[in-house]
């Protein structure tokens, strides 16, 4: 094939992503953002599959039979605990605005600069290579694709193909990737361009995959039956052939579930990336259906190849190419050319992105900071010099892979260096599982850890490797380092018997996690790390929190602070964030010292920006800060959620007399603002009667002044119109059903009623609205509940309305109410439980009374009229029952209403 | 005679927003709505319109935040800002007022009358 084609076609390819990321990031401007949609999302995670799976799949099925699927069993077994695990990761980087691995690490123990340096270094080394094996990917393709016609191909240019396609990226990177700094980082046009990939490595590989099983053969069974008739490929896919096979897979398979969450390319789409953490509940059956997809012709191609090439002059790696030019289908070849391309770039392109900002924040802002002078010299402009970092850090990443793919990679094949990747990413699982689950977790473990694990991981992993290229010796495989038996790299302590990567996956992990373990359990927290273990571990019940938790004591001006952040987010920005911080919390910006709550939202802030260490750093540069005693962190946190009731007699006792004490006083409030409610109710009622009305009013005002106007438009006027009359007189009913019961007017008319059918029947009638909204009800009747009088009309409506407001109050898709009647000591207990928002304790009582609302300003409410409680209370009283409220912010609500049996 | 001039309707009732929306529009405004008072800051930095129509009861930063932002703030204090609000008692008005607010219309309004109030707010600005 014509070179020309193939680079024409590259750089078209190319401009067509330029074209869609900057599409992209045009909608998004215009407020109609694609990355909002959770297909996006969960498409942009398929860069998990790289060249390696585009090309390598193959090859490894040739070569080791079905073993390849290890690597995409790990993350479609791990996606169900991926989701869970990553949501929490998801929250904790937004409240504490990580941007990176590096970054994550080095926050959770204490925004330690040297361990961000650390995984900053490891993630380099790791992954460096990786990407050079992604561009010798693209070259060797190209390769095949040119050799095949009139050998009169320019050596020098395509020699050089591989450096014009890194440019080609570097560019492509620093356009959609270092645009503007904002303290999410997210790359709206990158993802989508990233998603758009996806699609077209899985078309271009199924293509390919439907040419050779149903044109060249007759389909899977024609393939399968030819195969096994030749006895070497027989074993391909049966589980025989290898010993220890069951290990490596194993061993292969948890490695690839650990790649699957802390690749810094798949931290990088999955965390950073994340708009909405519902795009999980998607992500988590598509991603795997799309690993499914792209390896359904994996089988078809590796025995069809070696059935068309017996003699094994054909690369494995290479059948995808070399098949339909045997047929002489240069399009199809070129199609797989461009699949390729596209599984290349696109890894290479999000890879850059997360190094380089790992590169800015973790490791060179870190050190700047400590050479005020350099700093200086951009005062005003810091997000600039970020920016430059960033953009240098890109072109020395694609530099140095590019010269390591032209020296060094080929030594290696695809798969083992993927497989060497995820080896060095996996030293970080410890350190960020114990992270966000076991608060003893401490720096010290996490440091030795990683550095032990790293060190395992290059001595039993890489050090083979370039043994192999004759870099290094070939007894210290032989006879071991010094020559001291055990420490053969390959057979470390005497262990035999695994592959390569299973081996050297066993001793780092024994190493990693041992003093992870080891030296956390022995080591003594700092303030500052305790403060972020707990609040890591606990982010559910922090997250709201975090505004209010303060652990920061010091004195700080509020100009110093003003112009740290001036110099990232440019003075109007800034000037408006804090404004608004101010008006929230109502702080004076006017005094000269800042409040220790506006020290840590600007500390916030630049963590978005610079990470967490440097901000730290920053932050204490612009102000004398004390140093806070070990007790007074575990106060303050214990206040601000009321964490571990330690002495629970002690605590029982003091609480009693407190609640005595609040008890009192509560009544006296509630007598207040029971006054005062009744003042307001008229108000209330009118301006909630009013909202509708303006509506109504307004909208038919329009239809019937423009008699000429869209259909269209005056249907759904109209329509609005009617919805907003249904409103008014639900509400205007409910108000005089009210007011019949407060003035006793309401009569119930007694009946022998079974509470299991009264229940039954409400759930029906609300079926449909909590299957929409994927809620789950359950309900458990106690069969030893007699029946009694009652009006079954109104008890229905008391819990339609119990279960309609559980319905409002969870969240989609996650939401479970529970249903269950008690029968104990003649009455009839019912309880409604969903696993909602939660109620705050002050406002439990409250919620019973007319038109009252949570007002708890963050959260917008689905509103109703404001008054179906204060009814069921009403209906309840009229039974001689009583109804109430258990609650926990965080942890949903519990209504029970009980009637005794007469 | 009439400029394009840009205004911003802030409410939470689609009902109103959208009879709002379709008002203005008609007048041959440009217009710009946002449906609490974190997206309207966004709105008002990026486009400084001319005349905002805003709603006070809304989730997060709420009518009055907004507009005591807009009149401290120097380079928008220029805006015109037309409260529209269910709240009709002296107390609230005198508040809206206090704020730096160009207007107080009570809710439900007369479509006619709010436009021609509109209408006259923008000749000032055309005039000035």
């Amino acid at each position: 094939m014509n070179s020309l084609i193939l680079v024409l076609a590259s750089l078209l390819y190319l401009a067509f992503l330029f074209g869609v990321a900057y599409w992209a990031e045009k909608r998004s401007a215009r407020g109609n953002s694609l990355v909002t949609n959770p297909y996006i999302y969960a498409l942009s995670l398929a860069i998990y599959c790289t060249a390696w799976t585009f090309y390598g799949s193959v090859g490894r099925a040739v070569g080791h039979g079905i073993e390849y699927l290890s690597v995409y069993i790990g993350p479609t077994l791990m996606m169900p605990l991926w989701a869970i695990v990553i949501r929490k990761i998801i929250r904790i980087c937004k409240v504490y605005r990580i941007t990176s691995i590096a970054d994550f690490i080095s926050a959770r123990y204490g925004k330690n600069i040297s361990l961000g340096v650390i995984v900053t270094l490891v993630c380099l080394i790791g992954v460096l290579p990786y990407i050079a094996i992604q561009l010798k990917a693209i070259s060797s393709s190209f390769k095949i694709l040119t050799n095949q016609g009139v050998v009169t191909t320019k050596h020098i240019f395509l020699d050089d193909l591989t450096f014009y396609i890194a440019v080609g990226l570097g560019i492509f990177t620093i356009i959609f990737g270092t645009r503007k700094i904002d303290s999410t980082e997210r790359h709206e046009g990158m993802v989508t361009a990233i998603a758009f990939e996806s699609l077209v490595k899985a078309l271009a590989f199924s293509v390919v995959g439907v040419f050779v099983t149903y044109s060249i053969f007759d389909g899977f069974g024609d393939i399968f039956s030819k195969a096994a008739q030749i006895p070497s490929l027989k074993a391909q896919f049966t589980l025989e052939e290898h010993q220890g096979e069951y290990a490596s897979w194993f061993w292969h398979t948890v490695l690839s579930m650990g790649a699957i969450m802390f690749l810094p390319r798949q931290f990088q789409v999955a965390v950073v990336e994340n708009v909405n953490e519902k795009h999980l509940n998607k992500a988590m059956w598509l991603f795997p259906l799309y690993l499914l997809v792209i390896n359904i012709f994996v089988l078809p191609i590796a025995f069809g190849g070696q059935l068309l090439f017996p003699d094994g002059s054909v690369n494995p790696d290479n059948y995808l190419l070399s098949i339909p030019l045997k047929f002489n289908q240069k399009a199809l070849a070129l199609v797989a050319f461009i699949g390729g391309f596209s599984a290349a770039t696109s890894m290479i392109i999000v890879e850059t992105i997360a190094l380089s900002i790992m590169v800015s924040n973790s490791l060179v802002m870190p050190l700047l900071l400590n050479f005020p002078k350099v700093i200086a010299k951009y005062e005003k402009n810091l997000s600039q010099l970020v920016n430059n970092i960033r953009r240098v850090a890109i072109i020395v990443i694609l530099l140095l892979s590019y010269i390591y793919a032209k020296a060094i990679a080929q030594y290696f094949s695809l798969v083992s260096i993927g497989m060497i990747s995820f080896a060095a990413v996996a030293q970080f699982v410890p350190a960020i599982i114990g992270g966000i689950y076991w608060k003893e977790g401490a720096r010290k473990g996490a440091i030795a850890g990683i550095l032990l694990g790293t060190l395992v991981w290059f001595y039993t992993l890489v050090l083979p490797s370039l043994i192999g290229a004759g870099l290094f010796p070939q007894s210290i495989l032989d006879e071991g380092l010094g020559g001291i038996h055990a420490l053969r790299p390959l057979a470390l302590f005497g262990l035999k018997g695994m592959d390569d990567i299973s081996h050297s996956l066993f001793w780092s992990m024994f190493f990693n996690v041992g003093a992870y373990v080891s030296l956390s359990l022995i080591s003594k927290a700092t303030s500052i790390e305790l403060n972020q273990a707990v609040t890591f571990v606990d982010i559910f019940s922090h997250a709201k929190l975090s505004d209010h938790t303060t652990i920061w004591r010091g004195t700080a001006y509020h100009q110093d602070i003003r112009n740290l952040l001036g110099n990232f987010f440019g003075e109007k920005r800034t000037d408006r964030v804090l404004r608004l911080f101010a008006q929230k919390h109502n702080l004076n910006l006017e005094n000269r010292r800042a409040d220790p709550k506006l020290v840590t939202y600007a500390e916030k802030l630049l963590a978005g920006v610079v990470g967490a260490a440097s901000a730290r750093m920053m932050v204490s540069s612009v102000s004398k800060e004390e140093n806070i005693s070990m007790e007074e962190v575990i106060s303050i946190l214990k206040t601000s959620q009321e964490l571990m009731v330690n002495n629970k007699e002690l605590r029982k006792k003091s609480i009693e007399l407190e609640k005595a004490t609040s008890e009192l006083k509560e009544a006296n409030e509630i007598l207040k603002r029971t006054d005062k409610l009744k003042d307001d109710f008229l108000s209330t009622v009118a301006h909630e009667i009013r909202t509708p009305l303006t509506s109504i009013r307004a909208l038919s005002e329009i239809v019937y002044d423009n008699p000429d106007m869209d259909v269209e438009e005056r249907e759904h006027f109209l329509s609005t119109v009617v919805k907003e009359s249904d409103r008014l007189s639900r509400l205007i009913n409910q108000v005089l059903d009210l007011e019949k019961y407060e003035s006793g007017r309401q009569n119930i008319l007694k009946e022998m009623v079974d509470i299991q059918d009264i229940i039954k029947d409400s759930i029906e009638t609300l079926y449909q609205q909590a299957k929409e909204k994927g809620i789950d009800i359950t309900f458990t009747p106690d069969r030893f509940a007699p029946k009694f009088e009652a009006d079954r009309d109104k008890l229905i409506q008391v819990v339609v309305n119990l279960v309609s407001n559980a319905i409002k109050y969870c969240e989609p898709d996650r939401g479970e109410i529970n249903i269950a009647t008690h029968y104990v000591e003649g009455c009839i207990y019912t309880s409604v439980q969903d696993n909602g928002a939660g109620i705050a304790k002050e406002f439990q009582r409250l919620i019973f009374d007319k038109f009252f609302q949570a007002e708890d300003q963050t959260i917008k409410k689905p509103k109703g009229s404001g008054l179906g409680l204060a009814i069921s209370k009403k209906i309840v009283e009229l039974h001689q029952g009583q109804i109430w409220v258990e609650s926990e912010v965080g942890h949903g609500s519990k209504f029970t209403f009980m009637l005794p049996v007469v | 005679m009439k400029e394009k001039l840009k205004v911003l309707v802030v409410d939470d009732e689609p009902g109103i927003l959208m009879s709002l929306e379709f008002l203005m529009k008609k007048e041959g405004y440009q217009v710009f709505i946002a449906r609490d008072g974190e997206e309207a800051l966004d709105i008002i930095e990026r486009e400084i319109p001319s005349i905002i129509l805003l709603d006070i009861m809304m989730p997060n930063v709420d009518g009055y935040e907004v507009c005591h932002f807009v009149k401290k703030t120097l380079k928008l204090s220029h805006i015109k800002i037309v409260f529209l609000s269910a709240k009709n008692k002296e107390s609230d008005m005198e508040k809206g007022y206090s704020l730096g607010a160009d207007l107080y219309v009570p809710k439900p309004f007369s479509t006619r009358t709010l436009v021609a109030k509109v209408n006259t707010l923008a000749l000032g600005i055309a005039t000035s």
